[in-house]
Parts: structure tokens; sequence; C-alpha cells
């Protein structure tokens, strides 16, 4: 184990608590130096047997930016996710956050395609799951309805999860990452599942709390669109490597359907096909 | 039939009122024209009394405290039978389910002794404790054992592995994590296991009571039968499917509290 899964295995026991109130989760604020983390990948290799699926990933994430991942079906977007969270030991090379003061732990959480609600606990409960340690403090069911407000749930605090349709249960789920103000947030195609119209609301959603929040955003997706919409930067994952690293300067709100945005979507896609 | 099922049947536990007394129309119908039957002298006596006659011989029972005291007794049994063996199931379940090294020492062993019939143990048994209290809650525990500790291992094992890791994630350990997700993943398994042990429990104890024992509603019947009283036999086999029918009522209102948020017993 490296050092950084120490830390990301810290940082997932002991979630960083801010001295705030729950309001910062319904109120935007300036993005503060807590959640100032650099991602540094250098060499990162993993291995599932003799399949090699990572080969020497190289990547640098600023604080704050929305990183999308592309690459095709098998070519290692999950295992990275899962390295990133500390869910899983790498083989080689490094994985650090570099943030000031270095010593604070780091807290990361991760969003799947399956929502991964408990299904006998109610929506609220299953957002306190998110405190970590704080689930059992006073003020725990009020940070977890502060979530629930950000993401629009109010009206479902007490309802069980089987009733909630796929798009209400997955922003549960980002209630639940949101309510321990992370400072990186990495999503495994989380609206793989989703019918189309719910997916456009719910990128919506995302690109909202990422900007009201200032977490570092890792999002993986097969929909070159979506990353175009949503990141700062898309990155295509080929053979084990980082073969495509291209910056997406376009103002926000971005426009679906644009002539700028077809024209990088046909650079990325070419490069998928190719 | 299997001693394991991943989940409880699915059905609608929300009758209305007309559809519960829907259900009560087949058995009175029955009631109704085996009286008739009996009064018009198509079904003798010695074969089938008629109901009247079974509740008359009931009421009798009843008046002397012979019936309570049988009924007392085996429902004793069943209940102190059922207790043991869940109890061992279910402890034996959770710790191979939990722990790789106890099932390592106990399963083969287990699954060994599962393929042999409960009952066949009876010679056994009988040799063992004779006719004693402890000759029926042995064989009533044994039977009851082995559907509560399946279905208990099953349930652990089967638990969603992306919930596990979404608990760990979220720094729950230990104790916390087998009572947030681990238990309550398993338990619909468990209910499973609890209704096949409730039937196991009846049989058994029929067969125990009717063949080795000096009280009970099975030696009732048996005692009856050498008297040639068959309304006695026929009152004998009513109660024990009243009793199961009990049973299997109270395990049905607990799956209900405890499997609320499980969406085949959710109101819309
Ligand atoms: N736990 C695992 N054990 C063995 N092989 C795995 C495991 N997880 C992923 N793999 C393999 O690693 C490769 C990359 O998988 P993954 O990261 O899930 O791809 P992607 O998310 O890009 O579709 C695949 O060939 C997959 O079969
Ligand atoms: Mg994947």
């Amino acid at each position: 184990m490296t050092a950084h899964h120490v830390t990301a295995a810290l940082a997932q026991s002991i979630p960083v608590l801010e001295p705030a109130t729950p309001a910062i989760l319904v109120t935007p604020r300036p993005h503060d130096a807590v959640k100032g983390v650099t991602l540094n990948i250098r060499g990162l290799r993993k291995a599932f047997g003799s399949n090699q699926v990572l080969r020497g990933v190289d990547l640098r994430i600023p604080p704050g930016q929305f990183v999308a991942i592309v690459g095709r079906s098998g070519c290692g977007k999950s295992t990275l996710l899962r390295l990133i969270a500390g869910l899983d030991a790498y083989d080689g090379g490094s994985l650090e956050f570099e943030q000031d003061p270095a010593s604070a732990s780091v807290n990361v959480r991760v969003m799947f395609q399956e929502p991964r609600l408990l299904p006998w606990a109610r929506v609220l409960s299953n957002v306190e799951v998110g405190l970590g340690a704080a689930r059992k403090e006073h003020d725990a069911s009020a940070r977890a309805k502060a979530a629930l407000a950000e993401v629009g749930l109010t009206d479902k605090v007490a309802q069980w999860p089987g009733v909630l349709s796929g798009g209400q249960k997955q922003r549960v789920a980002l209630a639940r990452a949101l309510v321990s103000n992370p400072q990186v947030l990495a999503f495994d195609e989380p609206l793989g599942a989703l019918d189309a119209l719910t997916r456009i609301t719910m990128q919506q959603l995302l690109e909202r709390v990422w900007r009201d929040q200032g977490f570092t955003a890792i999002l993986v997706t097969h929909d070159v669109a979506e990353a175009i919409a949503l990141a700062d930067r898309v990155i295509v994952l080929e053979e084990g490597r980082i073969s495509l690293d291209l910056a997406i300067d376009l103002p926000r709100p971005r426009q679906r359907g644009s002539a700028e945005i077809a024209a990088l979507e046909g650079e990325i896609l070419d490069k998928l096909l190719g | 039939m299997s001693l394991t099922e991943a989940l409880p049947r699915v059905r609608s536990l929300r009758l209305p009122k007309a559809d519960a007394f829907i259900s009560w129309i087949l058995p009175l119908t029955i009631l109704i024209v085996w009286q008739t039957a009996s009064a018009a002298g198509f079904i003798p006596e010695r074969v089938l009394p008629a109901p009247s006659d079974v509740a008359i011989a009931g009421w009798r029972l009843l008046q002397t405290g012979e019936l309570a005291q049988n009924i007392w007794v085996s429902f004793w049994r069943a209940v102190t039978g059922f207790a043991i063996g869940g109890t061992i199931g279910f402890s034996l379940g959770l710790a191979n389910g939990l722990s790789r090294l106890s099932e390592r020492v106990t399963d083969t062993t287990l699954q060994m002794v599962r393929n042999v019939p409960h009952l066949a143990m009876i010679p056994l048994v009988i040799l063992w404790f004779g006719i004693d209290e402890a000759a029926k809650l042995f064989l009533v525990a044994l039977g009851v054992f082995f559907p509560i500790y399946l279905n208990t291992l099953h349930g652990i094992r089967t638990v969603d592995p992306q919930l596990i890791e979404m608990g760990r994630s979220y720094g729950m350990t230990g104790g916390e994590l087998f009572r947030r997700v681990i238990f309550p993943g398993a338990l619909p398994s468990i209910f499973v296991g609890l209704r096949f042990a409730l039937g196991i429990m009846w049989l058994t104890l029929i067969v125990a009571e009717t063949i080795a024992a000096s009280s009970g509603i099975g030696y009732m019947a048996m005692q009856a039968r050498e008297f040639m009283l068959v309304d006695v036999v026929i009152l004998s086999i009513l109660i024990y499917a009243l009793l199961g029918k009990l049973a299997d009522s109270i395990s049905r209102l607990l799956e209900r509290l405890t499997l609320s948020w499980h969406p085949s017993f959710q109101k819309h």
C-alpha cells in the first residue's frame, strides 16, 4: 500500500468536517481553501492477473477542475476511478493529493451508475450515511436535509428508495456524496442508466452543484457529447494510457448542438474510432 | 421444494375487507356441504363425523380440560424446540456467513448431516431419550435447524457486495456494517427460512407425538383412534391445521413489519 492509499483510506473513514453551518450546501460561496486539492498521477499502473489495464497514466488535475474521461468499453476508466477513490490498490507509479496544509486528509467520494442506496433505509437516513463518522452528531439530519434540498428532493425525505425513479435515486446518491462536502467527487457513468430527458436534467444539476461547491469533478462517461457539455477538459484513455487531453474552452452554460461542440465531438470520436 | 429461495413470494398483503371475505367462502361452503351430507346420511359416521359432532367432541374435551392441556403441551414443545433449533441455526448461519474459517470448520459436516432426513432419526432418538420430552424437542430442533441455518447463510452470502463496498467507503465497520447493511440485506432470506422451519416444526411434532408421546395433540389423536373416536381424530387434525395457520400468520405479520421497505410489501 502506498502513501496515497493511507491518506485515501483515512479520508474515507474520517471525512473532512468544516466548522461551517449546513447553509453552505444551499448557498453558493467562494471556493474555500479546503477544497484546494491538486490530484497528481504519475506513471500509474494496474493489472488484473496478466491483464495490464493501466500502463502508465500521467494526469495532473488542478483544484476545482471538471475533467471528463472517455474511452472504449473495457479500456480501464472505472479502474482508474476506483484507484483515485482509494477503493483498490495500484501496482505501480504514484497517485497523490497535494494541498496546503499537506497534513489534512482528503475527502474523495464516488458515484456509480447504480445508486447503491440501502433499500431498507429511508431517503434521509441514506443521505446521513454520507456523513461518515459525523452521522451520529445532532446536526446530521439537518445537514442531510440541506443536501437533499440542494438536489431538489426535499419532498422525498421520508420515502423508501424503492418507490423513487432512476433519476431520483441518483439524486439521492448525489446528495449522499455531497453531504460530507467532498474535495474530489468522482462519477462512474452516473447517468448511464437514465433516459435521455432525465440525463439532460441531471447534467444540468451536476454542473450546478459543481459550480456551487467547487469540488474537483472527475466524470467517466461513454457519451462524448456529455463530456463536452460538462467538462473543462476531456481525456481519452486508450490502451492503458492517456492518448488525448483536450481543453474545452467554451463559455457555460453550453449550447447543445452548437458548431464548436460538434467540431470537438468529431475530433474526439475520430480519436476513439480511429 | 428447495430449502433456499432468494426472496419472499411476491404477493399482495393489502387485502381489503371484501377480499378477506372471499377467501373464506370456500371453506364455509365445504363445511355446509359436509354438514348437510352427513345429516342426510351420505357420509357414514364411522368414516367422517359431521362438523357438528366434531364441535361437540371439542366442547366435551374442553370441559374436561383435556383439550387445553394437550394444546398447551404441543404448543410448548413447538415453541421450545423451535427456539433451540432456530437459535443454533441462526447463530451458525451468521458465523459461517461472516467468517470463512467458521465455514471451513463446520459447513461440510453440516451439509452431510443435512442429507439425513431428520425423521429417520426417530428410532435412535427413542433409544436415547425414550418417550421423554427431550425426544420431541430434539427432533423439532433438528428439523427447524436446517432451513434456518441454510437461509441465514444464503441471505448473508447474497447481500449486494456493492452495498457493502458503499458502507465501507462511508466509514462503516464491524457492528455498524452488520446492523445497517448485512443483516437487513439477509432478512428476506431469513424469513423464507423461518416459514419453511415453521412447516417442518409442525410436521415433526405431529409425527413425534403420534409415535412417541404420552400427551399432546398427536397423542390425543392416537388414543382416540384406539377407542374409535373418529370425531376426536378429526378434531386433532383441525387443531394442527389451525395452529399451523396461526404460526404462518404470525410470521407473515413479522415479515410485513420488518420488510416494509421491500417492494412486495409496499403500499403505493
Ligand atoms: N476486479 C477485476 N478483476 C479482473 N479484471 C477486472 C476487474 N475490474 C476490471 N477488470 C478488467 O479490466 C479491464 C478494464 O475494466 P474497466 O476499468 O471496468 O473498463 P471501463 O470502465 O473502461 O469499461 C477490463 O478488461 C476488465 O475486464
Ligand atoms: Mg466502467
